[in-house]
């Protein structure tokens, strides 16, 4: 291995094959508008970066009503006003995971009620709380049309190739989140092929990188799969679990996690548990909300901008 | 799934435990109060909280024949599985949904929340008499 293809940045060779990419130009905007190419970042950036859209939303834990937020399905439908409100469409949401609190038909309905008043495609992962009904079928019979397993796929857009990872699915005890050989497998074979400079977009519920093992924010083979992607000039890897904003950059890996739409979570060791955040009635809405991601030319990296509910 | 037999909130377990302890050996006491059911002949009966993601006692320790009570007492769902499926699995449980299981078979139970399995607990069941 050459000293530039180490992990602490992309070759010179790497980079610009993704300026090549670039070139064609990009634009994530994670909070809604039109496909059309402009806009939501100003005259400047709308002047440099054109086509591809999408928008993140997540932890959606519809039926939730406790302290935390006795009203996640409201938050839910602010969130998606506040996609709605946006002056361009996005191309399509993912969604990264809890979509239920209980995965119960009457959750997974409220949530698909509220979702679809965005009118766009939702390409969803699962998370822990949508396996909890006993024979784990809801969710997959919604929305595991053309998946593999127990929810995965991918797909292209507008050049980026897309994953979608479980990470939630037969957890063994002590463990974190886990992909298990199968995927693995399954990913390494999707990913084979495909030229170093397709710009990939992997999205799970729980963080692919360790953030804080005590309280289980991490997979525990993750490691494995970013094996895979080392060749890849750009990768942005899109979670949430956490329901909180964080972020990390790792030579060609851009990890982000996404705000709830349902209730907060501490910071990592801040309080007795990861379980839902009591915050004043004030604050709730400057802790949850939805993510724009943008990819302007000339950075190889995706910018990732989250907005609150209310800022 | 199989396990319905085995699901049961707290009431009805107690209830159908008082029944039978009424009924063999007349020690509702037993029944009602977890500490003193470990050391009173069967029918016994175990509790374990579930409170900030953590199993309490973290091991307990039983006699063979008692009827372990989970009680999710967060405001999160949990499930109780064992490590190598010893036992069966609960369904999820809501804030204060209880799951029982009665250990019949001496041994050392590991078990997880299948929601969060950073969360453990061991059941110690010891031979009875």
């Amino acid at each position: 291995m050459s000293e530039s293809d180490r992990d602490d940045g992309p070759s010179r060779r790497k980079v610009l094959e993704c300026m090549t990419w670039v070139g064609t130009g990009v634009l994530w905007t994670v909070a809604g508008g039109v496909p059309h190419s402009l806009g939501i970042m100003g005259e400047a950036a709308a002047a440099e970066a054109k086509g591809l859209t999408f928008l993140q939303i997540s932890d959606s834990h519809v039926g939730f009503d406790k302290p935390a937020n006795p009203n996640a399905l409201g938050t839910l439908e602010e969130a998606i006003a506040k996609v709605n409100a946006q002056p361009q469409k996005p191309a399509f949401m993912i969604h990264t995971g809890d979509i239920s609190h209980l995965s119960l038909d009457s959750q997974f309905d409220d949530a698909d009620r509220i979702i679809s008043q965005a009118r766009l495609d939702v390409h969803y992962v699962p998370g822990e709380h949508d396996f909890l009904d006993a024979d784990r079928k809801l969710y997959l019979q919604r929305y595991g049309r053309g998946t593999k397993g127990a929810g995965w796929y991918s797909f292209d857009a507008n050049g980026v190739h897309f994953v979608g990872l479980v990470n939630v699915f037969d957890l063994k005890g002590g463990g974190m989140g886990d992909l298990g050989a199968k995927q693995l497998e399954w990913l390494e074979d999707d990913l084979k092929g495909r030229s170093a400079s397709t710009p990939i977009v992997l999205f799970a519920h729980i963080p692919l990188w360790t953030i804080y093992p005590e309280w289980g924010w991490g997979t525990d083979d993750s490691a494995q799969a970013l094996t895979y992607l080392k060749r890849f000039g750009s990768v942005t890897v899109l979670n949430g679990h956490i329901h909180q904003v964080m972020q990390k950059v790792e030579g060609n890996v851009t990890f982000h996690t996404a705000r709830s739409t349902a209730f907060p979570q501490p910071a990592p060791g801040q309080g007795p548990s990861p379980g839902p955040m009591k915050v004043p009635d004030d604050q709730l809405r400057k802790m949850l909300g939805i993510a724009n991601v943008t990819f302007k030319q000339n950075e190889q990296r995706l910018a990732i901008i989250d907005s609150p509910l209310k800022s | 799934m199989s396990v319905a037999k085995s699901q049961s909130n707290t009431m009805r377990s107690a209830l159908v435990a008082a029944a039978l302890g009424a009924a063999t050996a007349g020690l509702l006491a037993a029944v009602v109060l977890p500490g003193f059911a470990q050391t009173t002949p069967q029918p016994a009966a175990g509790a374990i909280a579930i409170d900030n993601f953590t199993f309490t006692p973290q091991t307990l320790t039983v006699k063979a024949g008692t009827t372990v009570t989970w009680t999710n007492r967060d405001d999160i769902p949990h499930g109780i599985a064992s490590d190598n499926n010893a036992f069966a699995k609960s369904k999820a449980l809501d804030t204060d949904d209880s799951y029982s299981f009665t250990f019949t078979t001496p041994g050392t139970y590991k078990y997880f929340c299948y929601v969060h399995p950073h969360m453990t607990g061991t059941i110690v069941v010891e031979p009875n008499g």
